[in-house]
């Protein structure tokens, strides 16, 4: 069965996603291996793949913290990867 | 808003299902509360229906003609069983009231720290089984599955079907408990099918025993993972490793419900009702034991919610989940982590993955709630989901408090609706 597809946008550059798939999936897809940067500044990426581990945090809509394993993709979403940590980001 | 029922199922796997479904076709108004997208939890996560073995189209079918109202994408963060439970779905709150609760939260799994294991493409078993089951694409990829249980196979078959190249598949525990278990598994013959079944999907890998993760390397990504069997050490190239070391039973809601839990499991008598009279609890919080026992379990929690009372001590329903629970008690014996992987990992091994606290951070002598004070290990967004039980295991700490809310809500969803203009 094919799925429908359409674009999102990732850290400013469209990406064509199919509409089923995870936010999460779809970005490991696409070849995105840096989610979120951990408060020590290290590139992290999903390791649960079921909301508990909360490691594929990306910014999506410019609503930070979620989690891209449990979000199914949405046309024209628009996603920024590797942002800071709370305690990282300036007040 | 408050939503009124008779029956309230938290958790949409094969023990929600079957409860939600069970109870509804007892005549029981029943809302089922769940964090997918789709129901069917991670054992039958799925994009398309008919990707699904039939056992669990055929339940979630089943669960949508009894009349279930199915609340997806929510979770619960909150409340008693006396006032009702504060759920969050899409930033709101509200709260749903039952006269019963079946607690059917499933588990996660064990992740015992190694060097490297933070790196991106380093993915739990049932992590990556999950993401696979989202839309994520493997092709050509050369992958290691490490671990320990019959996890592996389910694993290591869905990745071979995606098209990777499965390059090892190792397995920890030592070949006489695994030699003991497959014997065991004459009393549970369709599981051996499945596992012989599971085998075919990547026959031409060499599955060792004895064997787990000595660290996994990469600039920046995984490059490759180092194994040994304790006297030879070698290295597998790899794009993917799936690892973990067994699974965990989710008992927050248990806890904050007050419910008795024992050495991580939740007590329930025969009937699946927990300490508290108006809570039951069905499928992995109750032990590990896979989708078959979280069905039958899910089937006597729902049907005794809903005061069905045909069932009762002896009868084959209950005879069956007792051969199961036994299939728990052997899985415990065979796949429990070796001493080896208990060792406290290098001093600069990440322990607690939100706050990036380091192994030799933790000074042995202190308790749990001093290691938290000190370091602010647990104390990320994953609430020590993640760390917890691997500290409970290297360093002996008591397992936390449970204090709601459960999760990490946003505060926005707990609090009143309030205006654009008042919401600095």
């Amino acid at each position: 069965m094919t799925s429908r597809e359409f674009e999102i946008v990732v850290d400013g550059r469209p990406i064509v996603v199919s509409g089923d798939a995870t936010l999460a999936a779809a970005l490991l897809n696409a070849g995105v291996v840096h989610f979120r940067t951990s408060v020590t500044g290290e590139a992290r990426a999903p390791l649960c793949g079921m909301g508990s581990c909360f490691e594929c945090r990306v910014r999506v809509n410019g609503v930070a913290h979620q989690r891209a394993c449990l979000l199914p993709c949405e046309e024209g979403m628009i996603v920024d990867t590797g942002t800071p940590s709370m305690r990282t980001q300036p007040p | 808003m408050t939503v009124e029922c008779d029956v309230l199922v938290v958790g949409g796997g094969p023990a929600g299902l079957a409860a939600a479904a069970c109870a509804a076709e007892h005549g029981a108004r029943v809302v089922a509360v769940d964090q997918g997208a789709r129901p069917g939890g991670q054992v039958w996560r799925h994009v398309h229906r008919d990707h699904l073995p039939a056992l669990g189209r055929d339940w979630i079918a089943r669960c949508e003609r009894s009349g279930v109202r199915w609340i997806a994408q929510a979770a619960v963060v909150d409340g008693s069983a006396r006032d009702g439970l504060v759920v969050v779905r899409r930033g709101e709150s509200f709260v749903v009231r039952a006269r019963r609760i079946v607690i059917a939260t499933g588990a996660r799994e064990l992740f015992l720290p190694f060097p490297g294991w933070t790196l991106p493409n380093v993915l739990g078993l049932g992590g990556a089984k999950a993401l696979l089951d989202s839309g994520m694409t493997v092709r050509g990829k050369r992958v290691v599955v490490a671990g320990t249980g019959p996890l592996l196979f389910p694993v290591a078959a869905a990745v071979a079907r995606s098209g990777a190249h499965v390059a090892t598949v190792a397995e920890q525990a030592p070949l006489r408990q695994v030699a003991r278990f497959a014997v065991g598994l004459v009393d549970h013959p369709g599981k051996l099918l499945q596992g012989v079944r599971y085998r075919g999907a990547f026959a031409r890998t060499r599955y060792h025993l004895d064997t787990w993760i000595g660290r996994a390397e990469g600039n920046g990504g995984l490059e490759r993972v180092v194994l040994t069997n304790g006297r030879r050490t070698w290295i597998e190239p790899c794009d993917l490793l799936c690892c973990s070391s067994g699974l965990v039973p989710n008992t927050d809601l248990a806890r904050l419900l007050g419910c008795v839990v024992h050495d991580g499991i939740v007590s329930v008598d025969e009937h699946q009702q927990t300490s508290d009279p108006c809570v039951y609890c069905a499928g992995e919080p109750t032990g590990v034991a896979g989708d078959a026992a979280a069905l039958i379990e899910g089937e006597i929690a729902g049907r005794c919610a809903a005061d069905d009372a045909t069932l009762r001590r002896g009868s084959p329903l209950y005879v069956t989940r007792d051969r199961w629970r036994r299939f728990a008690t052997d899985l415990a014996a065979a796949f429990h982590p070796r001493s080896e992987m208990l060792e406290r990992p290098d001093a600069g091994t990440i322990l607690c993955r939100c706050e990036d606290v380091r192994c030799g951070s933790i000074d042995s002598r202190w308790t749990g709630r001093q290691a938290r004070l000190y370091t602010r290990i647990g104390m990320g967004p994953c609430q020590g989901a993640v760390c917890g039980p691997a500290c409970q295991l290297l360093f002996g700490f008591a397992p936390g408090a449970v204090r709601p809310p459960l999760g990490a809500p946003s505060i926005e969803a707990l609090l009143p609706a309030t205006t654009s203009s008042d919401s600095m």
